[in-house]
């Protein structure tokens, strides 16, 4: 950690945050500060420079036109690209996590990514809307995905990335695989809150960021309640 | 204004007759209160049901993401200064219910009609109105529907493709600006208490700058906003002369006064004169059971209608200080995702009694312990009403969870 506090960076709410992404930096500070740790979010708007220092950045969803911008303005700083090079953790979902690779389509035009990502991002034969489920990839030890899922695109993992997840329910990348993990750099279609219904992922960003192997569990009776009814609606 | 002498198509009367037997049949069923089948029906037999029923009536059109209902309402009382009003005031906003509530009125000179964001070009197409309210845009139920951006761009070219229609417009929304930017429009100060939508220009691309209560612009282009005709000040609506005028409304908080303020700019431009008008609006009490009141088992109950983050943001501005029991459910009326929860601070509810309730309660658990907000789930309404001293109980409910509530109560209006 870079200071007593865990500092976790919102990136760009402005553009980037459709569809609740505010809940996923909630989640983390909740469920950082049930532990005893001390947190100081930051949000960054897209007309601000990006801090380089923080532990966590969040990368929402957004629609096209900001999506684009929001890529144009990230490269542009250099600030996430500093971040990533000395490991900082990165969660990315929906236009965020296309941005992050190499590159992704907006407004039927190819725009170059971040690159920090190995994926690769096109457009679907259909938008892919409803609930997604998949197993995750078992050497992060985690129980099953479970999100909502609102895209256009198709995105191909490339062999510097591994996919998160195999898809049980929904598209994700592609029908058969879902997300991205690269070193600490996860990124999902799962869009919005996504760590509302995955307090598991939540703590493993928090485990990364901290270097924190074992934190204390937290009575997740209403996560817990949450993730089984929406993996039985769907089973 | 007279009404020109407007006979129908022998099909169009066909029709109706129909439609208005297939709407008793709904209601007297108990399968629903009729305010779609008939129209649905009608519209099998006669393609051009709806234009040919719209021909000859003076019409407004209400549309937005939020308050259309009770605007379509206001609206329409204030317009009976003039004479016979049609409305579609039980919310079915889509053709068919258009169509319904249409065959249903019979002729009348006047007709107000609250249309769904998605079908305003159709309507406007249908029923070649004198003038159309557009109140706000903002997310709402984004699985299925269109995005914001996209939403300001179909009522832009919806507009353009009628450019002798009237416009009354909120100048308060950055994307209602931008959409009716181009038409004759009357702004009205109608405010917009959630700017997540628009924090980037719909024009260019550029940062939307904010100051003070209601100042905004563009950093990149000349959108800003325009100087509205219309405001409030005070609990009341000042019109575009300067003279204000007190609005005693039996409907709660702020954005119903602004409601009320859009309803009379309507009215004003077919000819109504305020002080006219005013009394018609402060009649109107509940709208398809929004803002009821209902007394059961001691509790005096009240219901509030939230669809999306805007609506509730509102919602929590008019409840009281009470007990509070949240209804969510996720169906394909309310839109089948919850990410938007977490688009909504609940936090205006600490220290209150909370109990939550609906499809999708858990949802909203999580949530409601991420806000730091205590609350208790209740596995239904009736044990909901149970669960809080005598007095005062506040329901907040999403769409079909209102719907389902409203029908515990008997339908409630």
């Amino acid at each position: 950690m870079s200071t007593e506090a865990l500092r976790i960076v919102w990136l760009y709410p402005d553009l980037l945050s459709t569809y609740g992404d505010r809940g996923n930096l909630l989640i983390l500070a909740h469920r950082a500060a049930r532990r005893g740790i001390g947190v100081e979010p930051v949000e960054i708007r897209s007309d601000q420079v990006v801090p380089d220092s923080a532990d966590i950045y969040l990368v929402g969803g957004g629609e096209d036109g900001p999506q684009a911008l929001a890529a144009q303005r990230l490269i542009a700083d250099g600030g996430l690209h500093r971040a990533v090079g000395r490991r900082a953790v990165v969660f990315a979902v929906c236009a965020g996590y296309q941005l992050m690779g190499t590159s992704f389509f907006a407004k039927g035009a190819k725009c170059g990514g971040l690159d920090l990502l190995d994926v690769v991002s096109d457009r679907g034969p259909t938008r892919a809307v409803g609930e997604l489920a998949g197993e995750i990839d078992p050497r992060l030890g985690l129980p099953a995905l479970t999100g909502f899922e609102n895209h256009g695109g198709r995105t191909h993992v490339g062999p510097g990335a591994v996919p998160l997840a195999r898809v049980t329910v929904g598209v994700g990348n592609d029908g058969t695989t879902e997300g991205a993990w690269q070193g600490t750099i996860l990124g999902t279609y799962a869009h919005g809150p996504a760590l509302s219904r995955n307090p598991a992922v939540a703590d493993l960003l928090l485990r990364w960021a901290t270097g924190d192997g074992t934190l204390p569990p937290l009575d997740d009776t209403w996560p817990d309640r949450l993730r089984a009814e929406r993996l039985s609606a769907v089973g | 204004m007279t009404q020109p002498e407007h006979r129908l198509p022998l099909r169009t009367k066909l029709a109706t007759t129909v439609s208005k037997g297939a709407a008793a049949l709904s209601r007297a069923t108990g399968r629903g209160d009729g305010s779609v089948i008939g129209g649905r029906i009608g519209l099998m037999i006669d393609p051009n049901l709806l234009a040919n029923l719209a021909a000859g009536r003076h019409v407004a059109l209400v549309s937005g993401t939020n308050g259309k209902t009770t605007t379509t309402r206001l609206t329409a009382a204030a317009l009976g200064v003039l004479g016979e009003v049609a409305t579609n005031s039980l919310g079915a906003n889509m053709p068919t219910g258009h169509t319904s509530a249409l065959a249903k009125a019979g002729r009348t000179p006047y007709a107000v009609l609250e249309v769904d964001e998605h079908y305003l070009a159709q309507v406007l197409a249908a029923t070649r109105p004198v003038a159309v309210a557009l109140l706000n845009l903002s997310r709402d139920q984004l699985d299925r529907a269109k995005e914001v951006a996209m939403m300001a761009q179909l009522w832009r070219d919806a507009l353009a493709a009628h450019p002798e229609v009237h416009v009354v417009a909120n100048a308060d929304d950055p994307m209602v600006v931008w959409a009716a930017r181009d038409a004759t429009v009357t702004w009205v100060a109608a405010g917009q208490r959630w700017h997540d939508d628009s924090w980037v220009c719909p024009e260019c691309g550029s940062h939307i700058e904010r100051s003070g209560p209601s100042e905004w612009w563009c950093t990149g282009c000349t959108l800003r906003r325009p100087a509205p005709q219309w405001t409030i000040k005070d609990g009341s609506v000042v019109d575009p002369a300067g003279g204000p005028h007190p609005v005693r409304l039996q409907l709660p908080g702020r954005v119903n006064l602004a409601n009320a303020a859009t309803a009379l700019a309507v009215a004003a431009h077919f000819g109504v004169r305020v002080p006219d008008a005013l009394p018609r609006l402060a009649q109107v009490t509940s709208i398809a059971g929004r803002y009821a009141t209902v007394v059961r088992g001691g509790r005096t109950i009240r219901l509030l209608l939230a669809k999306n983050p805007a609506g509730w943001l509102e919602a929590f501005d008019m409840a009281e200080e009470a007990p509070t029991l949240l209804a969510i459910n996720a169906r394909d009326p309310d839109g089948l995702d919850t990410s938007w929860l977490f688009d909504v601070d609940f936090g205006a509810l600490r220290g209150r009694q909370v109990l939550i309730t609906g499809d999708r309660a858990y949802d909203l658990a999580v949530r409601l312990e991420v806000n730091g907000v205590p609350f208790a789930h209740v596995r239904s309404f009736g044990e909901g009403v149970d669960a809080v001293p005598p007095g005062r109980l506040e329901v907040i409910a999403n769409y079909t969870a209102f719907q389902d509530i409203r029908a515990e109560l008997d339908r409630v209006n």
